[in-house]
């Protein structure tokens, strides 16, 4: 029998735990308290439920994408369509259940980091629908390359925060908000995007996020009368993949695979792979795998894609890489934007960088499968945020 | 009784404070820190922390940021820093707490780190993002060779926590003066009395402290309640202001002077 993941303390195994300073230790617990009392409330579940449905407009479609299975010839491909989340990707689910949260806490500030600007917009969005006010740290290498994202915020009345520390990119979005955090701990709500940080955060996360694979799960066994044979997402800090592979964990025919952004290659040093080519160290409050010199410095990552571009990955996926439990894989820019096209051109169905990543994966293993296979993959996001990017790239 | 233990017992016995001073070790460079600790002995500083540099140092204002990163140019790392304590050791007993984050520690190895740091001189750790909950993995080889387990405790700290922080602890108690990083905002005298109060009447530990004094007045109004104070991001501040000084030591030291004549 599998014990229940995380223990008190917030430890996936050797990974997770809470390695933060003291200042925020007494909030951290009371963020915790306060999530295990909303967990148990039928009202909170019902609110959450509802902003869900009407607000978000779930449930997203699991899509059979014909096109592309019969053009690769193997595996049945599904895509659960996260890009159709209002906002543009799964993070709104995070985002609705953490303001519905720091609202019942009684905190009306909340502040977030955001790499592609997604979970920015995603938390600007959900201060805009409860009144709160909102600060967005983003890197300012960030800021210049995600655009959009930024007059989408600023628009939707954020303050958006350029941080110029360190290489100004998430992970140091990240270490300005906990600063932030720090200093307005008392009114301020902290919404972390992904599965990372320090407990309850990865827990928390991967549990608003659930919604994705209890839907999925739902309509593979109503359209397919059984479970998929592959689940295939992309991992940054992990929240879309964690999202679809936690109702499927105790499924052990179901394989699931995580894609890490391999940048230029993993033999480069420029990419953002920690699993698949880092080292076991503690960042932003927990153990994990993490990009790191041998004197626990953590290096810069670099991917094609902003929301990949993180040095760690959720203390949960690193425990079920070493359990075994799920597998992960890394695809290089080039092939993510070889991705990007096939979708689009083959389905009408734009896909973000980060899930591109995804698709590129199963691009390589559809064809290697019989017909009766079954894969989802999760479509985390839309790519008109990426469009200028691979405009250019593509020579367009 | 290690240093740090004998330094507050001749402070007491002397109705004296402590000033403790943070230096981020290589800024500018590892030789220069030697030098700036043995300074700081000479002039008076009671104990010195040694910063070591992370790439991601979240518990930092902008100053003690900008020196990890110039320190972290220059090359600066665990082993080196060892390397130079264990250099200071040959001249100055000056008590040496190692501050910093827990991974540079985790990477080296916490078995290794233990003994090298006790071999190096060594004499009590503060870790900043290691908690209670999460410090025994350390603490279980650090405690033995009788290394001091320093502890922070910050304004948001119930008195709950307190007692379970205090039975963690060893050497003196690091009050963190506000909620905020190092050196970005002053602390208010009547909270940081409040809760050196509410601390003594559940540790009989020396309490230092710190995050946010910068001037000799400050540290005059706040040393008379509590057993010292820290010295950081001022230090640093005016380290990296005078780098291209010849007499960048007599001005650091002179500084380090007057706080201690400010708080005895």
């Amino acid at each position: 029998m599998q014990k229940r993941l995380p223990d008190k303390h917030g430890h996936f195994g050797i990974f997770g735990g809470r390695y933060a300073a003291e200042t925020l230790m007494p909030a951290l617990i009371e963020m915790e308290e306060a999530y295990r009392k909303a967990q148990k409330d039928k009202t909170f579940q019902a609110e959450f439920n509802y902003y869900l449905k009407q607000y978000a407009g779930r449930e997203t479609p699991l899509y059979f994408a014909r096109r592309l299975t019969e053009k690769l010839g193997g595996a049945k491909i599904y895509l659960k369509r996260e890009d159709l989340n209002h906002t543009g990707s799964h993070k709104l689910n995070n985002t609705l259940g953490q303001a519905l949260l720091a609202k019942r806490m009684g905190k009306n500030r909340v502040i977030a980091e955001t790499g592609a600007g997604q979970h920015g917009v995603a938390t600007a969005t959900v201060a805009a629908l409860f009144g709160m006010a909102c600060h967005i740290f983003m890197g300012k290498e960030d800021i210049r390359r995600q655009a959009p994202n930024v007059f989408r915020m600023k628009i939707l009345g954020a303050e958006v925060v350029p941080v110029a520390s360190g290489t100004a990119t998430l992970k140091d979005a990240m270490n300005e908000a906990m600063r932030q955090w720090v200093s307005r701990v008392r009114d301020t709500f902290y919404v972390i995007g992904t599965t990372a940080g320090p407990h309850p955060y990865p827990m928390m996360v991967r549990n608003f996020q659930s919604v994705i694979g209890r839907e999925a799960k739902r309509q593979i066994l109503k359209g397919e009368g059984r479970l998929p044979d592959f689940l295939i997402a992309c991992v940054g800090g992990g929240s879309n993949a964690m999202g679809l592979f936690y109702p499927f964990r105790k499924d052990l025919q179901v394989r699931m695979i995580g894609v890490e952004a391999a940048g230029y290659g993993l033999d480069t040093g420029k990419h953002a792979a920690s699993i698949s080519a880092g080292s076991i160290g503690v960042l932003h409050g927990n153990r994990t795998y993490l990009l790191q010199d041998e004197y626990g410095q953590v290096h810069d990552a670099h991917s094609i894609a902003a929301g990949l571009d993180y040095p760690g990955v959720g203390p949960e996926h690193a425990y079920f890489s070493q359990s075994g439990r799920a597998r992960y894989v890394a695809v290089k820019d080039d092939e993510a934007m070889e991705a990007f096209r096939v979708l689009s051109q083959c389905e009408g169905i734009i896909p973000a960088m980060e899930s591109s990543h995804a698709v590129a994966y199963a691009l390589k293993l559809a064809p290697e499968l019989s017909k009766n296979k079954i894969i989802i993959i999760n479509l985390s996001g839309r790519g008109d945020k990426d469009a200028e990017v691979v405009a250019e790239k593509m020579g367009v | 009784m290690g240093r740090i233990e004998e330094k507050f017992n001749e402070l007491k016995a002397t109705g004296k404070k402590a000033l403790v001073v943070y230096l981020t070790a290589g800024d500018p460079d590892l030789e220069k820190t030697r030098e700036f600790v043995l300074a700081m002995d000479r002039a008076g500083v009671d104990i010195c922390e040694i910063g070591v540099p992370f790439s991601d140092p979240t518990a930092d204002g902008p100053i003690i940021q900008a020196a990890s990163q110039r320190a972290l140019k220059g090359g600066a790392n665990l082993r080196k820093i060892l390397k130079m304590i264990k250099k200071i050791r040959n001249i100055s007993q000056i008590p040496i707490v190692l501050f910093g984050y827990y991974n540079p520690i985790y990477s080296y190895g916490n078995r290794k780190f233990a003994a090298a740091a006790r071999d190096a001189g060594v004499d009590g750790i503060l870790v900043v993002d290691l908690p209670p909950e999460e410090s025994e993995e350390l603490k279980i080889y650090t405690d033995p060779l009788g290394m001091d387990f320093i502890s922070l405790i910050a304004p948001t700290t119930s008195n709950a926590r307190i007692e379970e922080i205090v039975n963690n602890a060893s050497g003196f108690l690091y009050y963190i003066s506000i909620t905020g990083v190092t050196g970005t905002a002053k602390p208010s005298v009547e909270n940081v009395k409040a809760d050196i109060k509410r601390i003594r009447r559940l540790s009989n530990l020396p309490v230092v402290v710190g995050f946010g004094i910068t001037s000799p007045e400050q540290a005059g109004q706040i040393a008379p309640l509590a057993d010292g104070v820290v010295i950081g991001s001022a230090i640093v501040k005016m380290i990296e202001k005078n780098s291209s000084e010849k007499n960048l030591l007599q001005i650091v030291s002179s500084f380090a002077m007057e706080v201690k004549k400010a708080i005895s």
